[in-house]
Protein backbone atom coordinates (compact mmCIF):
# COMPACT_ATOMS: atom_id res chain seq x y z
CA UNK A 1 0.00 0.00 0.00
CA UNK A 2 2.75 2.42 0.96
CA UNK A 3 4.41 1.76 -2.39
CA UNK A 4 1.46 3.09 -4.38
CA UNK A 5 1.13 6.13 -2.18
CA UNK A 6 4.75 7.11 -2.64
CA UNK A 7 4.69 6.46 -6.35
CA UNK A 8 1.70 8.73 -6.72
CA UNK A 9 3.39 11.36 -4.61
CA UNK A 10 6.56 11.31 -6.66
CA UNK A 11 4.61 11.41 -9.92
CA UNK A 12 2.65 14.42 -8.82
CA UNK A 13 5.79 16.13 -7.67
CA UNK A 14 7.34 15.54 -11.05
CA UNK A 15 4.31 16.84 -12.89
CA UNK A 16 3.71 20.40 -11.73
CA UNK A 17 6.13 21.93 -9.28
CA UNK A 18 4.93 24.60 -6.90
CA UNK A 19 1.23 23.79 -6.86
CA UNK A 20 -0.71 23.54 -3.59
CA UNK A 21 -1.12 19.86 -4.31
CA UNK A 22 2.60 19.38 -3.99
CA UNK A 23 2.60 21.03 -0.58
CA UNK A 24 0.11 18.53 0.73
CA UNK A 25 2.24 15.77 -0.78
CA UNK A 26 5.29 17.02 1.03
CA UNK A 27 3.55 17.05 4.39
CA UNK A 28 2.21 13.63 3.57
CA UNK A 29 5.43 12.00 2.43
CA UNK A 30 7.77 13.19 5.16
CA UNK A 31 6.34 10.96 7.91
CA UNK A 32 6.50 8.13 5.38
CA UNK A 33 10.17 8.76 4.69
CA UNK A 34 10.92 9.05 8.40
CA UNK A 35 9.07 5.83 9.17
CA UNK A 36 10.77 3.94 6.34
CA UNK A 37 14.15 5.24 7.41
CA UNK A 38 13.69 4.37 11.08
CA UNK A 39 12.33 0.89 10.40
CA UNK A 40 14.93 -0.14 7.86
CA UNK A 41 17.86 1.57 9.56
CA UNK A 42 17.01 -0.33 12.73
CA UNK A 43 16.71 -3.53 10.71
CA UNK A 44 20.07 -2.93 9.03
CA UNK A 45 21.84 -2.24 12.33
CA UNK A 46 20.22 -5.27 13.93
CA UNK A 47 21.32 -7.45 11.02
CA UNK A 48 24.87 -6.11 11.15
CA UNK A 49 25.10 -6.69 14.90
CA UNK A 50 23.74 -10.18 14.41
CA UNK A 51 26.44 -10.79 11.80
CA UNK A 52 29.00 -9.74 14.39
CA UNK A 53 27.58 -11.79 17.25
CA UNK A 54 26.63 -15.04 15.55
CA UNK A 55 29.12 -17.87 15.84
CA UNK A 56 27.99 -19.90 12.86
CA UNK A 57 28.82 -18.48 9.39
CA UNK A 58 25.46 -19.49 7.92
CA UNK A 59 23.69 -17.29 10.50
CA UNK A 60 26.06 -14.44 9.66
CA UNK A 61 25.30 -14.87 5.95
CA UNK A 62 21.55 -14.78 6.50
CA UNK A 63 21.77 -11.67 8.68
CA UNK A 64 23.88 -10.04 5.96
CA UNK A 65 20.98 -10.73 3.59
CA UNK A 66 18.72 -8.79 5.99
CA UNK A 67 21.18 -5.87 5.95
CA UNK A 68 21.29 -5.86 2.15
CA UNK A 69 17.51 -6.00 1.78
CA UNK A 70 17.01 -3.08 4.16
CA UNK A 71 19.74 -1.13 2.38
CA UNK A 72 17.84 -1.73 -0.86
CA UNK A 73 14.77 -0.08 0.66
CA UNK A 74 16.90 2.85 1.83
CA UNK A 75 18.35 3.26 -1.67
CA UNK A 76 14.83 3.34 -2.98
CA UNK A 77 13.79 6.06 -0.52
CA UNK A 78 16.78 8.07 -1.76
CA UNK A 79 15.50 7.90 -5.33
CA UNK A 80 17.79 5.16 -6.64
CA UNK A 81 15.28 2.62 -7.90
CA UNK A 82 17.72 0.90 -10.24
CA UNK A 83 20.27 0.43 -7.49
CA UNK A 84 17.60 -0.88 -5.13
CA UNK A 85 16.69 -3.55 -7.69
CA UNK A 86 20.35 -4.30 -8.42
CA UNK A 87 21.07 -4.55 -4.71
CA UNK A 88 18.38 -7.19 -4.29
CA UNK A 89 19.33 -9.09 -7.45
CA UNK A 90 23.12 -8.89 -7.36
CA UNK A 91 23.97 -8.66 -3.67
CA UNK A 92 21.14 -10.41 -1.87
CA UNK A 93 20.58 -12.77 -4.78
CA UNK A 94 23.83 -13.70 -6.47
CA UNK A 95 26.62 -12.88 -4.03
CA UNK A 96 24.92 -14.15 -0.90
CA UNK A 97 23.85 -17.34 -2.64
CA UNK A 98 27.52 -17.83 -3.50
CA UNK A 99 28.46 -17.28 0.15
CA UNK A 100 25.82 -19.68 1.46
CA UNK A 101 26.89 -22.19 -1.19
CA UNK A 102 30.53 -22.05 -0.07
CA UNK A 103 29.55 -22.28 3.61
CA UNK A 104 27.56 -25.41 2.82
CA UNK A 105 30.25 -26.83 0.53
CA UNK A 106 33.06 -26.45 3.05
CA UNK A 107 30.80 -27.59 5.91
CA UNK A 108 31.93 -24.63 7.99
CA UNK A 109 31.15 -25.10 11.66
CA UNK A 110 31.10 -22.73 14.60
CA UNK A 111 34.23 -20.71 15.00
CA UNK A 112 36.35 -21.31 18.07
CA UNK A 113 37.94 -18.48 19.96
CA UNK A 114 41.69 -18.27 20.27
CA UNK A 115 44.15 -15.91 21.87
CA UNK A 116 44.38 -14.05 18.58
CA UNK A 117 40.67 -13.32 18.66
CA UNK A 118 40.87 -11.97 22.22
CA UNK A 119 43.54 -9.51 21.07
CA UNK A 120 41.26 -8.61 18.16
CA UNK A 121 38.44 -7.89 20.64
CA UNK A 122 40.73 -5.56 22.58
CA UNK A 123 41.89 -3.75 19.45
CA UNK A 124 38.80 -4.10 17.26
CA UNK A 125 35.96 -2.71 19.34
CA UNK A 126 37.76 0.52 20.44
CA UNK A 127 39.11 0.98 16.92
CA UNK A 128 35.72 0.58 15.30
CA UNK A 129 34.17 2.89 17.90
CA UNK A 130 36.85 5.50 17.17
CA UNK A 131 36.15 5.31 13.44
CA UNK A 132 32.42 5.62 14.10
CA UNK A 133 32.89 8.63 16.40
CA UNK A 134 35.12 10.39 13.90
CA UNK A 135 32.75 9.83 10.98
CA UNK A 136 29.60 10.77 12.88
CA UNK A 137 31.31 13.87 14.29
CA UNK A 138 32.09 15.04 10.76
CA UNK A 139 28.59 14.23 9.52
CA UNK A 140 26.87 15.94 12.45
CA UNK A 141 28.95 19.11 12.28
CA UNK A 142 28.25 19.34 8.54
CA UNK A 143 24.63 18.33 9.01
CA UNK A 144 23.14 21.69 8.02
CA UNK A 145 25.26 21.97 4.90
CA UNK A 146 24.33 18.44 3.85
CA UNK A 147 20.61 19.10 4.07
CA UNK A 148 17.56 16.86 4.02
CA UNK A 149 16.36 13.91 2.01
CA UNK A 150 13.09 14.03 0.09
CA UNK A 151 11.22 10.97 -0.94
CA UNK A 152 10.89 10.16 -4.61
CA UNK A 153 11.71 12.14 -7.74
CA UNK A 154 15.37 12.80 -7.14
CA UNK A 155 16.05 14.08 -10.63
CA UNK A 156 14.37 17.22 -11.87
CA UNK A 157 13.58 16.35 -15.46
CA UNK A 158 10.76 13.98 -16.20
CA UNK A 159 12.94 10.92 -16.81
CA UNK A 160 12.97 8.14 -14.30
CA UNK A 161 16.08 6.88 -12.60
CA UNK A 162 16.70 3.87 -14.84
CA UNK A 163 16.48 5.93 -18.02
CA UNK A 164 18.92 8.46 -16.60
CA UNK A 165 21.42 5.82 -15.53
CA UNK A 166 21.23 3.93 -18.80
CA UNK A 167 21.67 7.13 -20.80
CA UNK A 168 24.92 7.91 -18.99
CA UNK A 169 26.06 4.30 -18.91
CA UNK A 170 25.62 3.68 -22.62
CA UNK A 171 26.96 6.95 -23.93
CA UNK A 172 29.54 8.70 -21.79
CA UNK A 173 30.62 5.67 -19.78
CA UNK A 174 30.31 3.07 -22.51
CA UNK A 175 33.98 2.05 -22.44
CA UNK A 176 34.15 1.48 -18.65
CA UNK A 177 30.87 -0.38 -18.87
CA UNK A 178 32.24 -2.73 -21.52
CA UNK A 179 35.52 -3.13 -19.63
CA UNK A 180 33.56 -4.47 -16.65
CA UNK A 181 32.43 -7.35 -18.83
CA UNK A 182 36.10 -8.23 -19.41
CA UNK A 183 36.65 -7.94 -15.66
CA UNK A 184 33.83 -10.37 -14.97
CA UNK A 185 35.17 -12.76 -17.62
CA UNK A 186 38.61 -12.67 -15.96
CA UNK A 187 36.97 -13.21 -12.57
CA UNK A 188 35.09 -16.25 -13.86
CA UNK A 189 38.27 -17.74 -15.33
CA UNK A 190 40.19 -16.96 -12.16
CA UNK A 191 37.53 -18.57 -10.00
CA UNK A 192 37.54 -21.70 -12.15
CA UNK A 193 41.35 -21.93 -12.12
CA UNK A 194 41.63 -21.33 -8.38
CA UNK A 195 38.89 -23.70 -7.35
CA UNK A 196 40.13 -26.52 -9.63
CA UNK A 197 41.92 -29.45 -8.08
CA UNK A 198 45.69 -29.14 -8.21
CA UNK A 199 46.72 -32.65 -9.29
CA UNK A 200 47.83 -33.20 -12.85
CA UNK A 201 45.79 -36.34 -13.52
CA UNK A 202 42.20 -35.59 -14.23
CA UNK A 203 39.92 -36.68 -11.44
CA UNK A 204 37.94 -39.85 -12.03
CA UNK A 205 34.36 -38.90 -12.66
CA UNK A 206 32.15 -40.35 -9.98
CA UNK A 207 28.73 -40.90 -11.37
CA UNK A 208 26.82 -43.17 -9.04
CA UNK A 209 26.12 -43.09 -5.34
CA UNK A 210 27.71 -46.51 -4.97
CA UNK A 211 31.00 -45.21 -6.32
CA UNK A 212 30.94 -42.35 -3.81
CA UNK A 213 30.30 -44.82 -1.01
CA UNK A 214 33.14 -47.06 -2.18
CA UNK A 215 35.52 -44.16 -2.24
CA UNK A 216 34.46 -43.15 1.24
CA UNK A 217 35.10 -46.72 2.44
CA UNK A 218 38.56 -46.71 0.88
CA UNK A 219 39.40 -43.49 2.64
CA UNK A 220 38.34 -44.98 5.95
CA UNK A 221 40.57 -48.03 5.36
CA UNK A 222 43.53 -45.88 4.50
CA UNK B 1 3.41 15.08 15.59
CA UNK B 2 5.98 17.79 14.88
CA UNK B 3 8.67 15.14 15.23
CA UNK B 4 6.90 13.05 12.60
CA UNK B 5 6.80 15.91 10.12
CA UNK B 6 10.50 16.65 10.26
CA UNK B 7 12.30 15.55 7.10
CA UNK B 8 15.02 12.95 7.38
CA UNK B 9 18.41 14.67 7.20
CA UNK B 10 20.96 13.19 4.81
CA UNK B 11 23.37 13.04 7.72
CA UNK B 12 21.12 10.39 9.30
CA UNK B 13 21.78 8.16 6.29
CA UNK B 14 25.49 8.93 6.53
CA UNK B 15 25.57 8.09 10.23
CA UNK B 16 23.77 4.82 9.50
CA UNK B 17 26.48 4.10 6.94
CA UNK B 18 29.14 4.94 9.55
CA UNK B 19 27.51 2.55 12.02
CA UNK B 20 27.43 -0.25 9.46
CA UNK B 21 31.02 0.44 8.43
CA UNK B 22 32.23 0.36 12.05
CA UNK B 23 30.39 -2.90 12.69
CA UNK B 24 32.06 -4.19 9.53
CA UNK B 25 35.49 -3.19 10.84
CA UNK B 26 34.81 -4.81 14.20
CA UNK B 27 33.55 -8.00 12.54
CA UNK B 28 36.57 -8.03 10.23
CA UNK B 29 38.90 -7.94 13.22
CA UNK B 30 36.96 -10.19 15.58
CA UNK B 31 35.70 -12.97 13.31
CA UNK B 32 37.94 -16.03 13.07
CA UNK B 33 36.27 -17.74 10.13
CA UNK B 34 37.57 -16.74 6.69
CA UNK B 35 34.08 -16.70 5.21
CA UNK B 36 32.78 -14.45 8.01
CA UNK B 37 35.74 -12.11 7.51
CA UNK B 38 34.88 -11.95 3.84
CA UNK B 39 31.25 -11.23 4.67
CA UNK B 40 32.27 -8.30 6.87
CA UNK B 41 34.19 -6.87 3.91
CA UNK B 42 30.94 -7.04 1.93
CA UNK B 43 29.19 -5.24 4.78
CA UNK B 44 31.75 -2.42 4.62
CA UNK B 45 31.30 -2.15 0.84
CA UNK B 46 27.55 -1.85 1.35
CA UNK B 47 28.00 0.89 3.93
CA UNK B 48 30.14 2.91 1.54
CA UNK B 49 27.56 2.38 -1.20
CA UNK B 50 24.94 3.92 1.08
CA UNK B 51 27.02 7.09 1.45
CA UNK B 52 27.42 7.25 -2.32
CA UNK B 53 23.67 7.02 -2.86
CA UNK B 54 22.96 9.56 -0.11
CA UNK B 55 25.36 12.11 -1.61
CA UNK B 56 24.01 11.44 -5.10
CA UNK B 57 20.56 12.27 -3.72
CA UNK B 58 21.84 15.42 -2.07
CA UNK B 59 23.66 16.84 -5.08
CA UNK B 60 21.14 15.62 -7.67
CA UNK B 61 24.07 13.99 -9.42
CA UNK B 62 23.98 10.64 -11.11
CA UNK B 63 27.71 9.93 -10.77
CA UNK B 64 27.28 8.54 -7.28
CA UNK B 65 24.75 6.00 -8.45
CA UNK B 66 26.90 5.02 -11.42
CA UNK B 67 29.80 4.53 -9.04
CA UNK B 68 27.68 2.28 -6.83
CA UNK B 69 26.82 0.25 -9.92
CA UNK B 70 30.49 -0.28 -10.70
CA UNK B 71 31.22 -1.11 -7.06
CA UNK B 72 28.54 -3.80 -7.27
CA UNK B 73 30.11 -5.26 -10.41
CA UNK B 74 33.56 -5.31 -8.85
CA UNK B 75 32.14 -6.77 -5.62
CA UNK B 76 30.53 -9.59 -7.58
CA UNK B 77 33.83 -10.38 -9.32
CA UNK B 78 35.69 -10.09 -6.02
CA UNK B 79 33.26 -12.44 -4.27
CA UNK B 80 33.69 -15.07 -6.99
CA UNK B 81 37.50 -14.94 -6.89
CA UNK B 82 37.66 -14.64 -3.09
CA UNK B 83 35.42 -17.62 -2.51
CA UNK B 84 37.49 -19.64 -5.01
CA UNK B 85 40.60 -18.70 -2.99
CA UNK B 86 38.84 -19.77 0.21
CA UNK B 87 38.01 -23.14 -1.38
CA UNK B 88 41.65 -23.54 -2.48
CA UNK B 89 42.88 -22.66 1.04
CA UNK B 90 40.47 -25.12 2.60
CA UNK B 91 41.68 -27.82 0.25
CA UNK B 92 45.35 -27.38 1.19
CA UNK B 93 45.08 -26.42 4.89
CA UNK B 94 41.87 -28.28 5.85
CA UNK B 95 40.78 -25.36 8.00
CA UNK B 96 38.87 -22.10 7.77
CA UNK B 97 40.33 -20.52 10.90
CA UNK B 98 42.39 -17.45 10.03
CA UNK B 99 44.77 -18.12 12.93
CA UNK B 100 45.83 -21.41 11.39
CA UNK B 101 46.37 -19.97 7.92
CA UNK B 102 49.86 -18.70 8.71
CA UNK B 103 51.92 -20.03 5.83
CA UNK B 104 53.59 -16.67 5.23
CA UNK B 105 54.34 -16.01 8.90
CA UNK B 106 58.07 -15.73 9.90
Amino acid sequence: MCFTIINEASNQKLAIPGTPRQLSDRTFQEPMQLALFLIFAALAIAGALNLLLQKHPINSALSLVVVMMSLAVLYWTLGAEFLAAAQVIVYAGAIMVLFVFVVMLLNAGEEEHTTGSRAAYLAGIPGATAVFCLLSFVFLTESHAIGNAHLGGMLDNGLNNIAEISRVLFTRLLLPFEVTSVLILVAILGAVVLARKDDETPAQPITTKAAVKEEAKEEVHV
Amino acid sequence: MSLLNTPVPISAYLILAAILFSIGIAAFLIKRNVISVFMSIELMLNAVNLTFVAFAHRWHALSGQIFVFFVMVVAAAEAAVGLAIIIAIFRTRKTLNVDQINLMKN
